[in-house]
């Protein structure tokens, strides 16, 4: 045990998990946004998806990182648009919606990545400026992206719990009915909500072409947005419940990179999937004490 | 000639909305095609060559369509529970995983005995990975769309896990890859010159007994009920929570026979890298058809066509054979929104309203038990 621990390095082992969590944390504050406004967004594994790849497209073309992030960023909300449009204006089963946006985001980024990245002599873009820890020079680097993620928690969290905006979201996920009886405009509140989502969603696909490899790679987002989604859950459909959920998921993600270099006997492939089985047993045992947005998923049809 | 409201609408379900949604689905993959810097007529010229007119491509044609029959049956048959199985594809691994042991392992029985033996090994290995998801939602509320989900990443890790220098790898080999299967259990070729192979009719015969299942079983009534109102279903004494865990284990098992299905016909050992994309497929295959066993023949045959021609539209035009999932996606979107295809054949007197698949009580990907 303690042998186990030597190779694990407590401090680096946060950082590593702090790091991890960000597309996690960033996707799930979408899909609280979202679902608060009740409507259910599986589609940020496809939204994370084609913004990863669309800002490095626009960071390979403009040699500008930052551009690339607000290009990430405009691309999330404009899949996201394309959810709301479906699932809201055109009644879409949600879930259906979100399945076409996430096979719609591998034929997409599939392609292109064919097109103009797989044989071409492109160097990747290099990553985006990040935080090293002097005390700590074993760490890894803490990215921009993650920092904003973390400034992010309380940001959402005041515009869900202390805002007028956040109060008419609420609304709307719970009984949007009486919500547009007392003059709130639902359709507009729940775009908003998901187009916010897609926001939050494509700053966490810049994250991994963008901070982490400065490369992009088919599927790389690996389903971490339903990861996402399962901390969505486990948080109780809080900002910051989200974050200490990804927290969890992440940290099964970094102790499995962990396990593989400190020398432990375990297959990598059955470390790899820790992840994935957390993430089940979480949504197992989650519910029941987590409860949904009472409309969430409901489609609204004004009469 | 006046034709009645009640038939306007069957024709439009039936008929009308799968083919805007299928030719809708081109003009986008078109656009993209454009937008790639390519020819989309020479893009879908090659398509259609590659599915249909270059030698020996039709026979491969249906041999692309053979798991599609299976696995649009496995995603109509949760949807009719009012489940959506999005993780066919994991199954389809486990399917495979259960059908090379049951065909590799076993040696001196006749193909008769040792080819069903293989199937219902690869049955069992998808009913046992989608029965999983199934108990996860009828005892905790886990929903089915994110435990399936991960159980394809779960699949993914064990197959590399067995097969990449593990236990189940060939150790005459050198690849990542299984040991052959015994030559009894190979599925026998139906068209000399082609790798053709008899799992074409197993499959057409599976669509019968699957719409029989649904249509004409106590199973199949309980199934239905439950996919329409869980809430009745109760009230009338079935067991929704052993209903879902059934009709999850009947999915996976027709998942499952398509994995199996593969190894025992087209390769006859089990790669570490097999299938691509399956499952998602299969979910666009399943929508077409409108969960309708018989529909899931044509439906599947168009996306076996689309598979086969797409290796030759990517080989002659370089255009990337993830175009198909575009075409695909929108195929989907546009099922799965008649109002939409309304709005543009600028028609009255359709349905509105959306197909409803999830069920309304556990929707939200939470649980609301």
């Amino acid at each position: 045990m303690t042998d186990f621990l030597s190779h694990l390095d407590i401090a680096g082992f946060i950082i590593a998990t702090l790091v991890a969590s960000t597309p996690l944390v960033l996707a799930a504050m979408g899909g609280v946004m979202s679902e608060r406004s009740g409507v259910v967004n599986i589609a940020l594994e496809g939204i994370m998806l084609t913004s990863a790849f669309a800002g490095y497209a626009a960071a390979v073309a403009t040699h500008n990182l930052w551009l690339g992030v607000l290009v990430s960023i405009i691309a999330g909300m404009l899949i996201a648009a394309l959810h709301a449009v479906l699932s809201i204006q055109f009644l879409v089963d949600q879930i259906v919606s979100g399945t076409v946006i996430n096979i719609l985001a591998i034929g997409i980024t599939g392609s292109f990545y064919r097109t103009y990245i797989q044989n071409s002599e492109l160097a990747g873009t290099g990553v985006l400026p990040a935080l090293h820890l002097n005390f700590l020079p074993n760490a890894p680097f803490i990215g921009v992206i993650t920092l904003a993620a973390l400034a992010l928690i309380p940001i959402v969290h005041f515009l869900l719990f202390r805002t007028v905006f956040g109060l008419r979201t609420r609304a709307c996920g719970e009984h949007p009915l009486a919500a547009e009886t007392a003059g709130i405009n639902v359709y507009f509140v729940r775009y908003s909500n998901v187009i916010l989502s897609g926001a939050l969603a494509g700053l966490g696909g810049a994250y991994f072409t963008l901070q982490q490899i400065g490369n992009f790679l088919p599927n790389m987002t690996g389903g971490r947005g339903f990861i996402a989604l399962a901390a969505m859950i486990f948080g109780g459909w809080t900002p910051v419940g989200a974050f200490l959920a990804s927290l969890l998921f992440a940290g099964a993600d970094a102790l499995s990179g962990r396990l593989q270099i400190g020398g432990v006997q375990i297959p990598y492939q059955i470390v790899g999937m820790l992840p994935y089985v957390l993430t089940i047993v979480v949504v197992a045992g989650a519910v029941g004490r987590a409860v949904a947005p009472a409309a969430d998923g409901k489609p609204y049809k004004k009469s | 000639m006046k034709i009645d409201r009640a038939l306007r609408q069957r024709l439009f379900a039936a008929v009308v909305l799968p083919l805007v949604s299928v030719v809708c689905g081109f003009i986008v993959a078109g656009v993209a095609v454009v937008v790639t810097g390519s020819d989309p007529i020479e893009a879908f010229t090659a398509l259609f060559q590659g599915a249909f007119t270059n030698p020996r491509a039709f026979p491969e044609t249906l041999v692309a369509m053979v798991p599609y029959v299976f696995l649009g049956l496995a995603v109509a048959l949760g949807f009719r529970a009012g489940l959506f199985n999005i993780g066919a594809e994991g199954q389809f691994y486990l399917g495979a995983i259960f059908g090379v042991l049951a065909a590799a392992s076993l040696h001196g029985l006749p193909g008769i005995v040792h080819v069903p033996l293989a199937l219902a090994s690869g049955m069992l290995g998808g009913f046992i990975w989608a029965a999983v998801p199934g108990l996860l939602k009828a005892r905790f509320g886990a929903h089915e769309v994110i435990t399936t989900i991960m159980l394809n990443y779960v699949a993914f890790q064990l197959t590399d896990f067995l097969i990449n220098k593990g236990p189940m790898s060939d150790p005459h080999s050198s690849a990542p890859r299984t040991a052959f299967i015994d030559p009894a259990a190979q599925l026998p070729i139906l068209l000399g010159g082609s790798r053709l192979h008899l799992g074409l009719i197993v499959a057409v015969l599976a669509v019968p007994i699957v719409w029989f299942l649904i249509q004409r079983t106590t199973i199949g009534f309980r199934i239905r009920t439950v996919g329409f109102s869980p809430g009745a279903a109760r009230a009338a004494g079935i067991s929704v929570g052993w209903t879902l865990v059934l009709a999850m284990g009947i999915s996976g098992a027709l998942a499952g026979i398509a994995g199996a299905d593969e190894i025992l016909g087209v390769s006859h050992y089990m790669p570490a890298s097999f299938s691509v994309g399956y499952g998602f497929d299969s979910i666009a295959v399943a929508l077409l058809a409108r969960s309708n066993p018989w529909a899931i023949l044509p439906s599947a045959f168009l996306f076996g066509a689309m598979r086969n021609g797409a290796a030759f539209m990517q080989l002659q035009t370089q255009v990337s054979s993830d175009l198909i999932s575009i075409v695909q996606a929108i195929v989907i979107m546009f099922v799965a929104a008649p109002a939409m295809v309304r709005w543009i054949l600028r028609l009255r007197e359709v349905p509105v309203g959306g197909l409803q698949i999830t069920q309304r009580e556990t929707a939200g990907v939470s649980s609301e038990t």
